[in-house]
C-alpha cells in the first residue's frame, strides 16, 4: 500500500467537505476518484498534499504519517499534483517551469550561485537536462523556450503534467487532467497516463470524463457529499446502485 | 518628615484627582481624534469592502477636503457672507467642499482605478500610490508649500468642569461624527443604494445578475467615502487651525490602522476602530511618550495584522484556494 | 467630445486650487496637448511601442565601457550625480529581489537602507571603526534587520504586506529620529570618515566612482546569476503562483527569508556607501517616500528584469537633474507617471523577456 487514508475529514467552520474517509492505494495502480461537483474530490487532494490542513484523520504515505506536512515536504517525500484551474508559472519558460519542478531533487543555496562553484553548475546542467527529458515525455519539448502563458491550452495541461513528473514522485495526483481537452488529446492523454504508470509510479485521478475513468482505472472510489459511497473496480462501480442514485437526475454519465 | 503623620489618603487623594484629570482630558482630546479618524476610516472601509483595494489616496482626499474649507471659507469672507451670517457661511462651506471632495474621489476612482480592474492585485495599489504622490504635490504647487491658516471665524468657548476642559469645537467634532456614522449606517441598510453596494461587497458578479450597476456602485462608495473624508479634513482644519498639503498621509495611515483595527470592510467596525485609535493614541502621548505618539498606530496596526487579521469585528476568513 | 467633457471636468475641479486662470490654462493646455497627440497619430498611424535593441550584451559592454570613462568625459557635477545613481541601482537591485522577483510588495525598503547607513555612520564615528570592518559590520546588521522583520511580514499576503512594511519603515525613521542619545536625532551624523584603501583615502569623487561603480557592476552580476540559479527559480515561482510553488516542493517561507535577507543586504550596502559618500546621514533620507521612489525605478524598469532596475534608476535619478528647471513638478510627475504606467505599461518599459 504506498497511500492509506484513515478516517480523514476536513471541515470549513460548519461544513464538512470531506467526512470519516477511509481508502488504500496499491502500488503502482491508477484509482479514480469520482463524484459530483461538490463532493469533495479537490478538497481531498489538498489535504492529500497538504495544501489544506486536515481536520481530523490521518494520511500515511509509504507506511509513514503525513497528515500535518507542509506541502512542500510532503511534494519533497514523493508525492505530486496538477491543478484542476491551470496554475503553471505564466511568465516564465516552459523548460524553466519543468526545472523548477526538479527543486526538491537539487540542493545548491544562495551562495554557492553567487560564487557561480563547479558544483553549483554541474547541477544546473542536471536539472536542465533532466527537465528537458521530462518536456520529452510529455511531448512537449518543442516548446522549450517559449513562455508557458503562451503555450495552447492542452500543452499546458502537459507541461503540468510534466512539472509534476520533475518532481520525482512516487504517487501523482492528477486533478482532472482530461477537461477541456477534444477526443484526440484525451486519448493521448490516456496514453501518457498509462506511460506514467508504466515508469512504476502509482497515479490517483479525479475525472468527470466517464471514458477515461472506466478506461484505465484499476480501481474506483467515489465520493458524494464528502462522503465515500461506493469503491471498486470499473466493473463493480458500473453496476452499483448507490453510485446510480448519487449520479441519477444531475448528469448522463454512463 | 512633614507627611509623616498624615494619613496616607492625603497624599493620594489630589494625586488621584490629577491623574483622573488628566484621564478625562486625554478621553475627551482621544474621542475628538478618534472620531475624525473613524470618519477617513469609513472610507477605506467601503472602499475595501467592494473593491479590495487599499485606497491610498484616501488620505489625500482628505487634505483636499481641508483646503477646500479653507478656500471656499476664503471666498465667502471675501464676498462678505461670513459677515452677514457666519452660520450660512459656514454651513455653505461645508456643503461646497463636501461636493467638490467627492467629485475628487469620484474623478480619482474614474482615471486611475476603473481601468485596472481586472489587473493583478497590486497594480491598483502602486496606481494609488502614484495618485497619493500626485495629489500631495498638486496642492503643494498650487496652495504653497507653506502651512495655511483657517480663518479665526468661529467663536471658540471653553466648557470647564473640575480641571477637564472641553471646546465647543470638541463637542462639534464629536457630535458630527457620530452623527455623521448615524446616518451612514442607516443609507447602508435601510436605502435602496445601500443594500446594492451591500450586495456588490458580498459578490459581483451575482449582483451584477441581479441588475445592479456595479459601476455606479462604486462610484457612491468613491463619492460617500470623499465626502466624509471632506468633513473630516475640514473638522480638523477648524480644530488645529493649521493645514499643510502633507498632512493627508500620516492621517491616512492612522485612519487606515483604524479600519484594519475594527476589521476592514465592515462599517461599524471602522467606526469604533476609529474611536480606539484615538483614545490609544491621546492616552499613549499622555501616559507614554508622545515622541512616539505617530509610532503607535504602526504598532497596533502591526500587532493586530499579526495576531488577528480580521480585526475586532471582522469576519473569520473563508477557506485557502 | 466625451473626452473634451472630461477634461473640462477636471479644468472644473482644479478650479478652487488654481484659480479661473489656472484651470483655463489647464483645461487648453491639455486639450492643445491631446489634439497634437491625435493630430500625430493619425499621421504615423498606430504609435509603435519602442523596440529595444536586441543585442544585450554588446549594448551592455559598451555601457561598461563608457561608465568607466566617465569622469574624464564629464564634468564633476555630473560624476556626483553618477554615483547616485549607482547607489540607487544598488538599493534597487535588493528591492527588485523583493518585489521584482518574489512578487512581495515590501514598501519599507527605505529602512534597510537607513539601517545601512546609520550603521557605517555609528560604527565610524562613534567606534572610530574603520569603513572595511565598518562595512562588513553594516552589512551583517543590515541584513539581520531583514531576517527579522521578515518574521512577523511573511505571515501576510499582498496589500497587507505591503503596509504593514510600510510600517515597519515608519517605526524604524521614527526611532532614528526621536533616539537622540544614539542617532542624535534630527540632526543627523556628521563626520563621516572615507573610505581608505592601503592607506590612500579615497576622497576624490572620481576614485570614490569608481568604488561604487565596482560595487554596483559586482552586483548587478551577483543577482543576475542569482536569479539564473534554483534560488531565484524558487522565488520567481513564489512571485508566479505561491500555492503550486509549494507543491513543486518550495518551502515559500523559508525563500521568502532568504529574499528578504539577500534584498536588505543590497540595501545596507547602498546605505553604507550613501553616508560615506555624503559624510553625513540624517533621518530626511530615509521616508517612505524614498521606499516609493525606489519602487517606482524598478516599476519602470520591469519589474524583475536587472538591466531594467539598472534602466530605471538611471532614468529617475538623471531626468530631475537634467531637467533641473522643472524641479518643482519632478513628484508630480512621478505620481501620474505611475498611474499611466499602471494603466498602460504594466510590465515596465523594458520587459523581461519578450
Amino acid at each position: 500500500m504506498i497511500l492509506e487514508v484513515r478516517e480523514l475529514t476536513k471541515a470549513f467552520g460548519g461544513l464538512k467537505a470531506i467526512e470519516e474517509v477511509n481508502f488504500k492505494v496499491r502500488q503502482g495502480s491508477i484509482v479514480s476518484i469520482i463524484g459530483p461537483n461538490g463532493a469533495g474530490k479537490t478538497t481531498l487532494f489538498n489535504c492529500l498534499t497538504g495544501i489544506l490542513p486536515s481536520t481530523k484523520g490521518r494520511i500515511l504515505f509509504e507506511g509513514k504519517e503525513i497528515t500535518y506536512w507542509k506541502p512542500h515536504a510532503i511534494t519533497a517525500k514523493g508525492i505530486a499534483r496538477t491543478f484542476q484551474n491551470i496554475r503553471i508559472f505564466a511568465a516564465m519558460t516552459v523548460l524553466e517551469n519543468v526545472m523548477i519542478g526538479q527543486h526538491s531533487r537539487s540542493k545548491e543555496g544562495l551562495f554557492t550561485a553567487v560564487m557561480g562553484t563547479t558544483t553549483f553548475r554541474k547541477e544546473e546542467e542536471t536539472i536542465k537536462s533532466k527537465a528537458f527529458e521530462y518536456l520529452e515525455f510529455a511531448g512537449i519539448s518543442g516548446y522549450a523556450d517559449v513562455l508557458a502563458d503562451n503555450l495552447p491550452y492542452g500543452c499546458q495541461k502537459r507541461l503540468e503534467i510534466a512539472r509534476a513528473l520533475a518532481t520525482e514522485p512516487r504517487l501523482l495526483l492528477l486533478d482532472e487532467p482530461a477537461a477541456g481537452m477534444n477526443p484526440q488529446e484525451t486519448l493521448e492523454l490516456m496514453e501518457l497516463i498509462r506511460r506514467i504508470r508504466g515508469w512504476g509510479k502509482t497515479v490517483i485521478i479525479i475525472e468527470h470524463d466517464m471514458k477515461v475513468v472506466m478506461g484505465i482505472s484499476d480501481w474506483i472510489i467515489v465520493l458524494d457529499h464528502g462522503v465515500k459511497i461506493a469503491e471498486g473496480t470499473p466493473n463493480e462501480i458500473q453496476n452499483n446502485p448507490d453510485v446510480i442514485e448519487a449520479y441519477l437526475g444531475k448528469e448522463e454519465v454512463f | 518628615m512633614l507627611t509623616k503623620g498624615l494619613p496616607f489618603y492625603t497624599i493620594l487623594l489630589p494625586n488621584l484627582l490629577k491623574f483622573n484629570a488628566m484621564f478625562f482630558q486625554q478621553i475627551i482630546n482621544g474621542l475628538t481624534v478618534g472620531g475624525v479618524y473613524a470618519l477617513i476610516a469609513l472610507g477605506y472601509t467601503l472602499v475595501y469592502g467592494i473593491l479590495e483595494l487599499i485606497n491610498f489616496a484616501h488620505g489625500e482626499i482628505y487634505m483636499i477636503g481641508a483646503y477646500l474649507g479653507i478656500i471656499f471659507l476664503g471666498i465667502f469672507t471675501a464676498a462678505g457672507l461670513t459677515e452677514y451670517s457666519l452660520l450660512l457661511s459656514l454651513v455653505l462651506t461645508f456643503i461646497m467642499s463636501t461636493l467638490v471632495c467627492s467629485a475628487y474621489g469620484f474623478t480619482v476612482e474614474k482615471l486611475a482605478y476603473k481601468p485596472l480592474r481586472n489587473a493583478p492585485r497590486l497594480n491598483p495599489l502602486i496606481s494609488a500610490i502614484g495618485v497619493s504622490i500626485f495629489l500631495q504635490n498638486y496642492v503643494m504647487l498650487t496652495q504653497g508649500a507653506t502651512d495655511k491658516v483657517f480663518p479665526h471665524v468661529i467663536p471658540v468657548t471653553i466648557i470647564e468642569f473640575s480641571n477637564v476642559t472641553m471646546t465647543t469645537l470638541q463637542l462639534f467634532i464629536i457630535i458630527v461624527s457620530l452623527l455623521l456614522m448615524a446616518g451612514l449606517h442607516l443609507f447602508i441598510m435601510k436605502t435602496k443604494t445601500g443594500k446594492a453596494m451591500r450586495a456588490v461587497a458580498q459578490d459581483k458578479i451575482m449582483a451584477s445578475l441581479l441588475g445592479i450597476n456595479i459601476d455606479r456602485i462604486i462610484s457612491v462608495t468613491f463619492i460617500i467615502g470623499s465626502g466624509l473624508a471632506a468633513v473630516a479634513g475640514l473638522m480638523v482644519a477648524m480644530y488645529y487651525g493649521l493645514v499643510n498639503y502633507s498632512i493627508g498621509y500620516l492621517v491616512g495611515i492612522k485612519a487606515f490602522t483604524a479600519a484594519v483595527l475594527g476589521g476592514i470592510g465592515s462599517v461599524p467596525g471602522a467606526m469604533i476602530g476609529g474611536l480606539v485609535l484615538g483614545l490609544i493614541e491621546s492616552l499613549g502621548a499622555g501616559y507614554l511618550s508622545s515622541e512616539y505618539k505617530d509610532a503607535y498606530a504602526f504598532i497596533i496596526l502591526i500587532i493586530i495584522l499579526l495576531v488577528k487579521p480580521t480585526g475586532l469585528l471582522g469576519k473569520s476568513e473563508g477557506p485557502r484556494p | 467630445m466625451k473626452k473634451l467633457i472630461f477634461m473640462f471636468w477636471c479644468a472644473l475641479l482644479t478650479l478652487p486650487f488654481m484659480g479661473i486662470r489656472g484651470a483655463a490654462y489647464l483645461f487648453f493646455g491639455i486639450a492643445v496637448s491631446y489634439g497634437f497627440y491625435v493630430a500625430l497619430a493619425n499621421m504615423f498611424g498606430k504609435i509603435k511601442k519602442p523596440d529595444l535593441p536586441v543585442n544585450m550584451k554588446l549594448l551592455s559592454t559598451a555601457l561598461i565601457i563608457f561608465s568607466f570613462a566617465l569622469p574624464f568625459l564629464v564634468r564633476d557635477y555630473y560624476t556626483d550625480v553618477a554615483i547616485l545613481v549607482c547607489i540607487y541601482i544598488l538599493l534597487a537591485l535588493g528591492v527588485n529581489i523583493v518585489i521584482g522577483f518574489t512578487g512581495l510588495l515590501h514598501l519599507g525598503f527605505a529602512a534597510f537602507y537607513g539601517i545601512g547607513a546609520y550603521s557605517n555612520a555609528l560604527l565610524t564615528t562613534a567606534l572610530g571603526l574603520d569603513f572595511w570592518s565598518a562595512l562588513i559590520l553594516t552589512l551583517i546588521l543590515s541584513s539581520l534587520a531583514g531576517f527579522l522583520l521578515a518574521f512577523p511580514s511573511l505571515r501576510l499576503r499582498g496589500d497587507y504586506l505591503a503596509i504593514v512594511t510600510l510600517g515597519f519603515g515608519e517605526i524604524i525613521r521614527l526611532v532614528l529620529n526621536n533616539w537622540d542619545s544614539v542617532t542624535r536625532g534630527p540632526n543627523g551624523i556628521s563626520n563621516i570618515p572615507s573610505p581608505v584603501i592601503l592607506g590612500f583615502e579615497i576622497s576624490s569623487l572620481k576614485y570614490y566612482y569608481y568604488l561604487v561603480l565596482l560595487f554596483m557592476l559586482s552586483a548587478a552580476f551577483i543577482v543576475k546569476r542569482v536569479q539564473r540559479s534554483r534560488t531565484g527559480r524558487a522565488w520567481l515561482a513564489i512571485r508566479e503562483d505561491e500555492t503550486a510553488a509549494e507543491a513543486m516542493g518550495i518551502n515559500t517561507r523559508k525563500y521568502k527569508f532568504m529574499a528578504l535577507t539577500f534584498g536588505a543586504f543590497w540595501a545596507g550596502l547602498a546605505g553604507a556607501l550613501f553616508a560615506s559618500k555624503m559624510h553625513f546621514v540624517s533621518p530626511e533620507s530615509f521616508t517612505f517616500m524614498e521606499s516609493v521612489f525606489v519602487v517606482c525605478m524598478i516599476i519602470l524598469g520591469g519589474l524583475g528584469s536587472v538591466p531594467g532596475v539598472i534602466f530605471g534608476s538611471l532614468i529617475l535619478v538623471l531626468l530631475p537633474e537634467l531637467l533641473r528647471d522643472f524641479q518643482l513638478y519632478r513628484m508630480l510627475a512621478l505620481g501620474a507617471g505611475l498611474v499611466l504606467m499602471m494603466i498602460f505599461r504594466p510590465d515596465g518599459l523594458i520587459r523581461s523577456r519578450q
